[in-house]
């Protein structure tokens, strides 16, 4: 608005202005409630310029490397950063990233839903209470510790799986095994599943505990058994809730470092079986090289950590544009 | 099709707690009978052992006998979500299934029961919502959710929902508590049309309705503070509001207590 003309003028001698009008509006404004708006609107802005450090940040370094890059940053299969000029693209770890994500949310989705249910609508409530603690405990686990346990524990009993799915889907060809050590991307998936099963299980347990008793009822009232009241009336509840706490899961499992790290046996190819060693994530990849990285090679390293960034970006407004498109007929309306 | 409900010692406790004690009643095929008392007094707890909804409730359970008909609702062996498919039951806040379409919401409980061809469920949905008085508001927007409608309109879709699966027996929790007068008088004219297919029983604390829509009318309430809530009487409607034989039951309707 026009405020430098308004704020000339005498307020007595012309009428209200419009921010006058505004502000008389609001009311008197007391000492609390400025320096509540004023602390709320700080950490919003804080946030916004964080965020937009960070997308500068990574843009810039990114820019930088890929300028000076002589493959195709998106399909050269080599990550030599220190020839002169370099060599790199991100086609290895994008794949690997994706395929133990999948792998990850495939195992883990169904899983976490069935316990949230168990919980929340089988089991006894003296029993519930300690299996939700049980699963708390789990998300408190160190990522490191989780990585010693998949290395050490996990891989090794990985052999008579490998073994029973070359055998009987083999034939596929992404589920053949050449009786190499386990460390593989099924291996990987396998571990973030169980890693991203808390969160999933308790933000879904949350959503499915507020479904509200009459739309149960009403379902019982029809006849429905409990299995058919978790299916008319929770899950489609529970649905956009549910998609939110795979989302969370997803975003842990894309940028898990250090489990990835410790299990897998990364080379730098893209490999059809899941049961053979190789293959890379953007965070396993920069973890274990970012130490020896030249600058150069740590420009290569942000530029692949913008191409994360950007993906998981893409996923959560896909999230969101799922839960949208049905808006009208979610469980918020009621 | 209208079922007769016979209860005899019917005492139901939540937990430790007695909710409702020794209640006796007969209910007629095809009549509409009308539970009224003061709150907290156990209608509804009875109401809802009528169904078997009370044991739904963790520690909800009931001792003595509820026939409908000659089987007993409590007898060893009965499911009680048989029982639900024979009694429906409409709730004080309308209840549609958000998730879905004004359809879908009719044809819920037939999607339970068994398969029906597309042309069947077509069928029995337009009965339904024209059985609720519906249909001609709702039928070009079949497709919609039944969240959209006015609270009125929810509770006739979900009156529509109970009735599309052809129970003996229509529960109705004060199905007009939370609704406006003329949303109120469309259920009222539903009611009395309804009752020439279903038994029909409804709970309400608006003693003008009990008198515009029942045949019968019980009235509960506590014996005392603390003390479980039982059968005052139960009389013909008319006999209830002019001439009722205990005195508790004249002091309530006319307003001295309560």
């Amino acid at each position: 608005m026009d405020i430098s003309t308004t704020t000339d003028v005498p307020p007595s001698a012309s009428p209200p202005s419009l921010t006058e009008r505004k502000r008389a509006a609001r009311g008197a404004t007391r000492p609390g409630d400025r320096i509540f708006l004023g602390l709320s609107r700080g950490s919003g802005i804080l946030l916004l310029v964080i965020m937009a450090a960070i997308a500068v940040f990574l843009t810039y370094r990114a820019s930088l490397a890929i300028s000076r890059d002589h493959g195709n940053f998106l399909t050269t299969f080599e990550w030599n950063t220190n020839l002169t000029p370099p060599s790199f693209g991100i086609a290895v770890l994008a794949f690997g990233t994706i395929v133990s994500s999948v792998i990850a949310m495939v195992i883990a989705v169904p899983v976490a839903v069935a316990i949230a249910l168990f919980l929340t609508h089988y089991a006894p409530r003296r029993l519930s209470g300690p299996i939700a603690y049980v699963i708390d405990l789990l998300a408190a686990v160190p990522s490191i510790v989780y990585g010693l346990w998949g290395a050490l524990i996990l891989v090794p009993h990985l052999r008579g799986l490998y073994g029973w799915l070359d055998t009987y889907f083999g034939w596929t060809g992404i589920l053949s095994w050449e009786e190499g050590a386990p460390r593989t991307m099924l291996a990987v998936g396998i571990l973030l599943a169980i890693m991203i099963l808390p969160i999933i299980t308790n933000v879904s347990r949350e959503v499915f505990r507020q479904v509200p008793r009459m739309h149960e009822e009403a379902a019982l009232a029809l006849g429905a058994t409990r299995w058919e009241v978790v299916r008319m009336s929770v899950l489609p509840f529970g649905r956009s809730g549910v998609i939110s706490a795979s989302m969370l899961g997803l975003g842990r499992a894309l940028g898990e470092t250090m489990a990835v790290a410790t299990v897998l046996s990364p080379d730098y190819d893209i490999h059809a079986s899941l049961l053979n060693p190789g293959g890379g994530t953007f965070a396993q990849n920069i973890a274990s090289k970012f130490g020896e990285a030249s600058e150069q090679g740590r420009d290569a390293l942000i530029a692949s950590g913008l191409v994360l960034f950007v993906i998981t970006l893409l996923v959560n407004g896909a999230a969101r544009a799922i839960i949208a498109r049905r808006k009208e007929y979610s469980g918020a309306n009621a | 099709m209208a079922k007769r409900i016979d209860v005899s010692g019917l005492t139901a406790y939540y937990g430790s707690h007695k909710a409702i004690e020794d209640i006796s009643m007969t209910v007629e095929p095809r009549s509409v009978t009308a539970f009224i008392g003061p709150s907290g007094c156990g209608k509804s707890t009875f109401l809802r052992t009528l169904n078997r909804m009370h044991e739904v409730t963790p520690g909800g359970r009931v001792e003595g006998k509820v026939l409908l008909d000659a089987e007993d609702l409590y007898g060893a062996g009965v499911d009680p979500v048989s029982v639900r498919r024979e009694v429906g039951m409409v709730f004080q806040r309308p209840n549609p299934f958000p998730t879905m379409s004004i359809f879908d919401n009719v044809a819920a409980g037939l999607r339970l029961n068994g398969n029906y061809k597309k042309s069947e469920l077509n069928d029995i949905v337009e009965k339904s919502l024209k059985g609720a008085n519906l249909w001609n508001e709702v039928k070009d927007r079949l497709n919609k959710p039944g969240s959209g409608l006015s609270g009125g309109q929810q509770q006739r879709l979900c009156i529509a929902r109970a009735i599309a699966v052809e129970p003996k027996v229509l529960l109705m929790d004060e199905p007009c508590s939370a609704l406006d007068p003329i949303s109120t008088l469309a259920i009222e004219d539903l009611i009395g049309e309804l009752k020439d297919r279903f038994t029909i029983v409804i709970v309400t604390h608006n003693m003008q309705q009990a008198a515009r829509v029942s045949d019968r009318t019980a009235f509960f309430n506590l014996a005392a503070v603390g003390q479980p809530g039982r059968l005052v009487e139960i009389d013909d409607t008319e006999r209830i509001f002019s001439n009722p034989s205990v005195q508790a039951t004249e002091d309530y309707i006319s307003g001295r207590f309560g």
